[in-house]
């Protein structure tokens, strides 16, 4: 076990974890951090996905040393009921899913995206979120709520 | 004449006591108390707006209660597209009833005929500005009494929430996580548990090393029954590394071998089977055939795959076990619960929790009594189990692969005189709680193991199982329908959406394109002129319409057109497909046209009717559970892949929106008719038959080398 430093959601946090353990694990089991979802353990799906600066990675598969120094967030950061993030708000306003499971990872991703490129085409966000699996088939209305809170933040 | 005495709703008839389905209190809530569960489906929301409605009372102001075996009604499972029709109409009868019982209470106060009484958002109101409410009434109307058939509902105009879109309940936690899905759930106290099973199928536990995993920092206890073992630790992390090492301890019997994954026609008509004849209609008049289309069309074994492994929750207080589940059934799962430990059901809490997507029959109630079993180990503890998805991609039931042969008579006109269709396969259930044995996974494992159940069929009044679907729509003027299941179950199957649906319509609705084909009409045309049902003709129309049937012929583009109508008795559903591509196909559009009598939350409607279709295509160009003669081998995304985003079809939807015809549920209608179009349309492309599915490269180009 050692001390590993890093920020979550904005908040400098110090864990004493096995650099070894991944960090999805350290977010839901010590952290009580459970937006991001375990769904494969093994970086196939993104149910898992966090940002970290500005691209969003599957935390089920990476190890505690990688995230020391590190800028994290998962959806709890990206916004709340009462400040919501444009994404967010999209979601709602589109009736973006069905069970919802797949729902925080994908957001994580939309998130990613929109920081890197403010107003991408409806290819490039399928494209990014080619790593995250939707079972229930709500991809459709997910890909219009990233479009439409892009143009959203546009305008603001 | 006399009109028949009027009845209550199934759901209501077995549950009748008003306050299990409806609860006011005085400040100013109402608990609606459902047995049926939310699957991702969305119905919690459709019951709060069926329930709001009748009530007059803002949405808002309702609380839906998670089903449990402590207080719900018991509504058996959630599944088959029932619990609109089930649940609904349940609460639609009980709510109109409740506030009939509060307008009576209200004209007793205010001294008001209860006929000039109006109800807004739950205050009374009547001539000369009296007015009362619900929350000011509540203490002195009893809703302990049983519900009485004679209560009536609000007729479909006065209806002002049921039957328009609004927003879900359930998606602002969703999107905000907060926790809702029993994966999140976190009890005080809570320990972790794995279970360890066998890579080689059927194989089982015969020895076991603990050494290595006793020295697993973390670890709590290793439980073992025989062949169930697991272990009990304070972290996941500890459970997983726990099991890792357990694995390594472990010695198994040599499985029972798997069917040749290259033959599964070949596998399935070579087993012991039970036959019935589903349905025959003797020919009027011999019209000689002039000749005989026989054509077989297969379906593999298909991974249900929801985004989360099966998870659950048991805590033990003495004899007594405390279980949270996301099972479709929680009185089912009670029920096998108390055979397997022997206790009487009473002892046994049973309630839901939301898990991922569920599209049937899963892993959901096996992880309950792993659940169930470990816990008995952790000294009163709670423990959480969670599923790996190795053992979610290959212990789970899959959905049965299918093996269909169509025999169509044809006259010298090339119209259809006679018509066969036989299916060979699995039963497509074999839910907890339906038997004197139990379903579930750990009890054919246990010391004193139970047999594994072999999956058998619904009947044909709950719209049947491998033969679902399977009796055709049109009007043939002569058919036999014969269904073989098999009494052996090498891999193990139960529900999946549609059952046997998929298939059947995919044949149906595959032989039909190519008759009409044949004959040089038009596929929409073909069918019409079979159809005698003007709401089976209605969403065909509209989606010919809606996709400007037909569009012109261009190179590298095809159009296909697929009907059903959901068990021959539930939803309407006409697709139609437009495909591109060579040996490499890519799905583009879909367009739709569905009729469920009333759509409730018709947005509901299209967001379940956009899920069923890009859940089809995925099936339909994807999917098929893969494995050798001793293992399943498709236990990873990597080697079960589903359709991705920049696969995904536009999907457009049209509502044929009835609200004077009763509800009905859309979660299953779109896969069979979607299923059917991509293939058809596939042959419009080019020019190629592909009878066995998944349609992929492999099969086009063997088609079209079959075809040259």
């Amino acid at each position: 076990m050692s001390i590993l430093q890093f920020r979550l959601n904005g908040d400098a946090i110090a864990v004493d974890a096995d650099p070894d353990q991944m960090l999805l694990d350290v977010l839901r089991g010590r952290l009580s951090i459970t937006g991001a979802h375990f769904g494969c353990g093994a970086g196939e799906c993104g149910a898992c996905h966090v940002m970290v600066g500005d691209r969003a990675m599957t935390s089920c598969d990476m190890p505690m040393w990688s995230v020391a120094g590190k800028d994290v967030v998962t959806v709890e950061g990206l916004g709340t009921a009462e400040r919501p993030h444009p994404l967010q708000r999209a979601f709602i306003s589109e009736q973006a899913m069905q069970c919802g499971y797949c729902a925080s990872g994908i957001l994580i991703t939309a998130a990613a995206l929109l920081r890197r490129n403010p107003s991408p085409t409806e290819a490039e966000v399928r494209e990014a979120l080619d790593r995250n699996f939707c079972r229930c088939g709500s991809h459709n209305r997910m890909v219009r709520a990233v479009l439409r809170a892009a143009s959203e933040m546009a305008a603001s | 004449m006399t009109s028949p005495a009027p009845t209550l709703p199934v759901s209501l008839a077995a549950n009748p006591r008003l306050s299990s389905w409806v609860k006011l209190s005085g400040d100013g809530r109402v608990a609606i108390s459902p047995g049926k569960v939310e699957i991702g489906q969305g119905i919690v929301t459709a019951l709060a707006q069926i329930a709001a409605d009748e009530l007059d009372i803002d949405i808002g102001r309702i609380e839906m209660i998670r089903a449990s075996t402590a207080a719900s009604p018991n509504e058996g499972v959630t599944s088959g597209s029932l619990s609109i029709q089930q649940s609904g109409r349940a609460l639609r009868h009980a709510c109109a009833e409740v506030r009939q019982r509060f307008l009576v209470a209200a004209s007793e106060r205010l001294g008001v005929d209860a006929a000039l009484l109006n109800v807004d958002d739950g205050t009374i109101s009547g001539p000369g500005n009296v007015r009362t409410s619900y929350w000011e009434l509540a203490g002195d109307v009893s809703l302990e009494h049983d519900a009485t058939p004679g209560a009536t509902a609000k007729i479909a105009a006065r209806r002002a929430i049921a039957g328009h879109s609004v927003q879900r309940v359930d998606i602002p936690d969703k999107v905000f996580a907060q926790p809702r899905f029993i994966h999140d759930l976190a009890l005080p106290g809570l320990l972790h548990g794995r279970v360890l099973r066998p890579d080689v199928s059927g194989a089982r536990l015969i020895g076991l090393d603990e050494t290595a995993a006793r020295t697993v920092p973390g670890l709590v206890a290793i439980a073992r029954d025989g062949g169930f073992a697991g272990v009990v630790a304070d972290s996941e992390t500890a459970a997983d590394a726990a099991l890792k090492a357990l694995r390594k301890g472990a010695t198994w019997s040599a499985g029972e071998p798997l069917p040749d994954e290259d033959d599964l026609a070949g596998f399935l008509k070579s087993q012991p089977v039970e036959t019935t004849i589903i349905d025959a209609r003797p020919a009027s008049a011999q019209r000689k055939p002039a000749q005989t289309l026989r054509r077989q069309y297969t379906r593999p074994y298909i991974a249900h795959a929801s985004i989360a492994p099966s998870c659950a929750m048991a805590q033990w207080d003495g004899d007594r076990v405390r279980v949270w589940t996301h099972s479709q059934g929680v009185y089912l799962l009670r029920a096998d619960l108390a055979i397997v430990l022997k206790l009487p059901a009473e002892h046994i809490v049973v309630e839901h929790m939301e898990g991922a997507g569920c599209y049937g029959h899963n892993a959901a109630d096996d992880v309950a009594l792993d659940a169930v079993l470990l816990a008995k180990a952790a000294g009163g503890h709670p423990v959480r189990v969670q599923w790996s998805r190795h053992d979610e991609m290959s212990h789970a039931p899959f959905g049965a692969a299918m093996a269909i042969e169509v025999e169509a008579d044809l006259d010298a006109d090339n119209e259809i005189v006679g018509w066969r269709h036989s299916i060979w396969s699995n039963g497509h259930a074999a839910r907890p709680g339906r038997a004197a044995q139990p379903a579930l996974l750990a009890a054919s494992e246990i010391a004193k193991p139970y047999p594994r159940m072999v999956s058998t069929n619904p009947p044909a009044a709950n719209g049947g199982g491998g033969d679902r679907n399977s009796i055709p729509l049109y009007d043939f003027p002569a058919w036999t329908i014969t269904s073989h299941r098999l009494l052996t179950m090498p891999v193990r199957t139960s529900a999946l959406r549609t059952l046997g649906g998929q298939g059947n319509v995919f044949a149906i609705e595959s032989l039909l394109d190519e008759i009409a084909a044949l004959r040089g009409e038009d596929p929409v045309a073909f069918r019409l002129r079979h159809l005698r049902d003007e709401r089976a003709r209605d969403v065909i129309r509209a989606a010919a319409r809606r996709a400007q049937w037909k569009p012109q012929k261009r190179a590298g583009i095809g159009h296909g057109i697929g009907f059903g109508r959901y068990k021959n008795t539930g939803a309407y559903c006409a697709a139609i497909a437009e495909i591109e591509g060579a040996e490499d196909i890519r799905v583009k559009r879909l367009t739709l046209a569905v009729d469920v009598g009333e759509a409730i939350n018709p947005d509901g409607v299209i967001n379940q009717i956009e899920g069923g279709a890009i859940q089809a295509t995925s099936w339909v160009l994807k999917e098929r559970v893969r494995f050798d003669r001793t293992r399943i081998t498709s236990a990873s995304w990597t080697d079960y892949p589903i359709l991705t985003f920049s696969e995904v079809p536009a999907v457009d939807v049209e509502i044929i929106q009835r609200p004077e015809i009763e509800p009905v549920g859309a979660g299953e209608a779109a896969h069979g008719p979607v299923t059917a179009a991509i293939a058809n349309a596939v042959f419009d492309c080019l020019g190629v038959r592909v009878r066995d599915l998944p349609i992929t490269r492999d099969r086009i180009i063997a088609a079209m080398e079959l075809a040259s």
